[in-house]
């Protein structure tokens, strides 16, 4: 993973409470066995029309969305499946960032593993972001804020390690792996209660 | 010592380490797997030169991608067909026990764990899907994952994970007939809403939990993720240890009395104090059924279509306006009566032999309206033999529907079984998003019950007219 770094954008605003990772990418993308070719399928049935045309009053096929790393969205994103292929999809559109005002938490689990910061803010700081829409807004990790048009630096939270993990550009599994030690403590203290091979 | 929750104690008890700084490392007791959230998992393996650490902790299925058509044909789609076989290659490269088609015990993954005896009370539990809570119903702390974390647990039995908080859900009283385990936690998402439970793991109890039967408790738990809770679960008694006694990994013998004695100690101790709690009130319960695009878009059976501009928040006033339009259902009007084309019996929520039960009494004597489509799919192998031993897939195709074999089927719509554009379905699965069945298709949630009614009148029927 590279490493996460400051970045400003405008935003993708899709202002609709509990999208759902099915509206994300719909289920029958789901039969790959790779990550790629994802981007395209982005909000798919909301994005084609029955013959697969982008419907141009659809957001995401507006000229102006196209550089634009921020998705803006309504309350409770991500919500329903667990899939990773919704992360996946959202930034192999070019996603760098969601913001909400809550995720789901399988949602943001998955999105911080693969360098899609989700940014929660208040219901204040929503609406007010929701009446700017078109300006740009900036993100820095680092400091943990969103800077508005107006300049004002607004603290989002994140959990202190997946921080880490996205500013160095590391993924969990290698400091897992470091915990070897204690892994094989653990089960030499839990002896297994099933044997799924028997 | 401080009086815990069970999920506290089960939490305690998987803590590998906890250092400061970085969320604990669970140890992860069984993972289970199946073919559409695990092929990324095992390349990232393979990327980093890494094995399975205890291929005896994890089982794989076929469920999402696999057609509930006969086993004798081939699986027709060609991306399907390489996403199952790709499973199976994975899971003998890695020495991985994999009940594919073909097998035995091949079924919906929720389904064929507890079913297997796999799944015990006290376990920590995890899959590559959001339903993995069904497990709870055991009085294991079960939860679903996205692919990097299927890695993690392949790689090291282990996850990195945040302590939740603890959400007390109180159910008491008695449910009147026609009133049945689905209504309960439709109710309760409707209730407080899809994303009431985030950040919480769910502990049903109270006097009508403790009456449900094993198989509707894991109704229960199953939809726990739809009001945004990752787990929930039902402490073990007499009822757990029955279900399990027996069953093919629950342990025998004197392993089977020690298992027992630790299983006693796992139920919420008194005093144990949750971050929320919520009572609900069986006896006032209706049968519950959805007329919306989520699962929290529930109401009872005899109720109206809730008007948009009774809600103030505009972004929920244009939600429900969004999700009537895309029902093409007028606010104020009740449901009862709403023509459907499609009934779906199964999922991993409603897919076991009592529920097929539970249809059949409804369908028995009787014949499928004309024009419905009917669907009743088994959630395992197992469920389908139990079901034609009773004789209960004659009665389900004396009436005119159609029998299939084991798999997510219409629950996911990505096998082949869907939903035209445009088509009603009543469905006792457990999402009713936009397009969930099939690009178009508008999704009614409901019971096994209340969805037999509907495939027999043709039309959103309260079950009590037919009982």
């Amino acid at each position: 993973m590279t490493k996460f770094t400051p970045f400003s954008s405008r935003m993708v605003v899709i202002p609709i409470d509990n999208i759902d990772t099915d509206q994300i990418i719909p289920a029958r993308f789901l039969k790959i066995t790779t990550k790629e070719g994802l981007g395209d399928a982005l909000f798919c049935d909301w994005r084609y029309d029955a013959e697969g045309k982008p419907k141009p009053d659809f957001i995401l096929n507006k000229p102006e969305s196209k550089k634009c790393q921020i998705l803006f969205a309504g309350d409770n994103f991500g919500c329903g499946s667990s899939r990773e292929h919704a992360p996946w999809a959202l930034t192999q559109y070019g996603f760098r960032a969601v913001i909400s005002t809550s995720f789901a938490d399988i949602f943001r689990a998955n999105s911080l593993k693969n360098a899609l910061l989700p940014i929660v803010v208040p219901r204040e700081i929503h609406a007010e972001l929701l009446k700017t829409a078109s300006a740009e807004v900036k993100v820095d990790l680092a400091s943990q804020t969103l800077t508005l048009a107006d300049g004002r630096a607004v603290q989002f939270p994140v959990d202190e390690f997946s921080k880490h993990c996205l500013l160095e550009g590391i993924d969990e599994l290698g400091y897992i792996l470091q915990q070897e030690a204690a892994i094989a403590d653990f089960e030499r203290q839990h002896p297994a209660p099933i044997n799924a091979l028997a | 010592m401080k009086a815990r929750t069970i999920i506290e104690k089960i939490w305690d008890n998987h803590v590998v380490a906890d250092r400061p700084g970085v969320p604990s490392l669970l140890y992860i007791d069984l993972h289970l797997t199946h073919e559409v959230t695990s092929p990324q998992a095992f390349d990232g393996l393979r990327q980093r030169g890494l094995r399975v650490r205890r291929p005896d902790l994890t089982i794989a299925t076929t469920d999402h991608s696999t057609p509930t058509t006969p086993r004798s044909l081939p699986i027709l789609d060609k991306v399907a067909a390489a996403q199952v076989a790709r499973l199976e290659s994975n899971c003998k490269e890695f020495g991985i026990r994999c009940y594919g088609l073909g097998s035995e015990k091949q079924g919906i993954v929720h389904v064929i764990g507890p079913e297997l005896g796999l799944t015990q009370p006290g376990m920590t539990v995890v899959c590559g899907d959001s339903h993995t809570a069904t497990h709870g119903a055991c009085g294991a702390l079960a939860f679903g994952i996205g692919t990097s974390e299927v890695e993690h647990v392949l790689a090291s039995q282990c996850l990195l994970q945040k302590r939740s908080k603890t959400y007390e859900v109180r159910v008491e009283g008695a449910l009147k007939p026609g009133v049945a385990a689905k209504d309960i936690i439709l109710a309760l998402i409707a209730q407080i809403g899809i994303g009431g439970g985030t950040g919480c793991v769910f502990e049903y109890c109270g006097s009508t939990i403790r009456s449900l039967s094993m198989e509707e408790r894991m109704t229960v738990c199953n939809m726990s993720i739809e009001a945004g809770a990752r787990a929930g679960l039902v402490a073990p008694d007499e009822t757990t240890y029955h279900y399990l006694a027996g069953r093919p990994h629950a342990p025998n013998g004197s392993a089977w009395d020690i298992a027992v004695a630790r299983w006693m100690q796992l139920p919420s101790d008194e005093g144990a104090a949750y971050d929320k709690s919520i009572r609900i009130d069986a006896n006032t319960l209706e049968p519950m059924i959805t007329f919306g695009t989520n699962p929290g878009m529930g109401i009872p059976i005899t109720g109206a279509v809730p008007d948009p501009n009774s809600l103030s928040d505009p972004l929920e006033r244009d939600s429900l306006s969004r999700a009537l339009r895309y029902m093409d259902l007028a606010p104020g009007k009740p449901l009862l009566g709403h023509a459907v084309n499609v009934v779906f019996i199964g999922s991993c929520t409603n897919s076991r032999i009592s529920d097929l039960r539970n249809a059949a009494r409804i369908f028995k004597g009787r014949k499928v309206h004309p024009g419905v489509r009917v669907m009743v799919v088994p959630g395992s192998q197992q469920v389908k033999e139990q079901a034609q031993a009773e004789g209960l897939d004659q009665i389900f195709r004396d009436a005119g529907a159609d029998w299939r074999e084991a798999g997510c089927s219409m629950c996911i719509a990505m096998n082949g079984d869907q939903l035209e554009p445009g088509e009603y379905s009543v469905s006792t699965s457990n999402r009713n998003f936009e397009g969930r069945q099939g690009k178009g298709g508008r999704t009614f949630l409901a019971s096994p019950l209340t969805a037999a009614a509907a495939a027999i009148t043709g039309k959103v029927t309260d079950v009590r007219e037919l009982m």
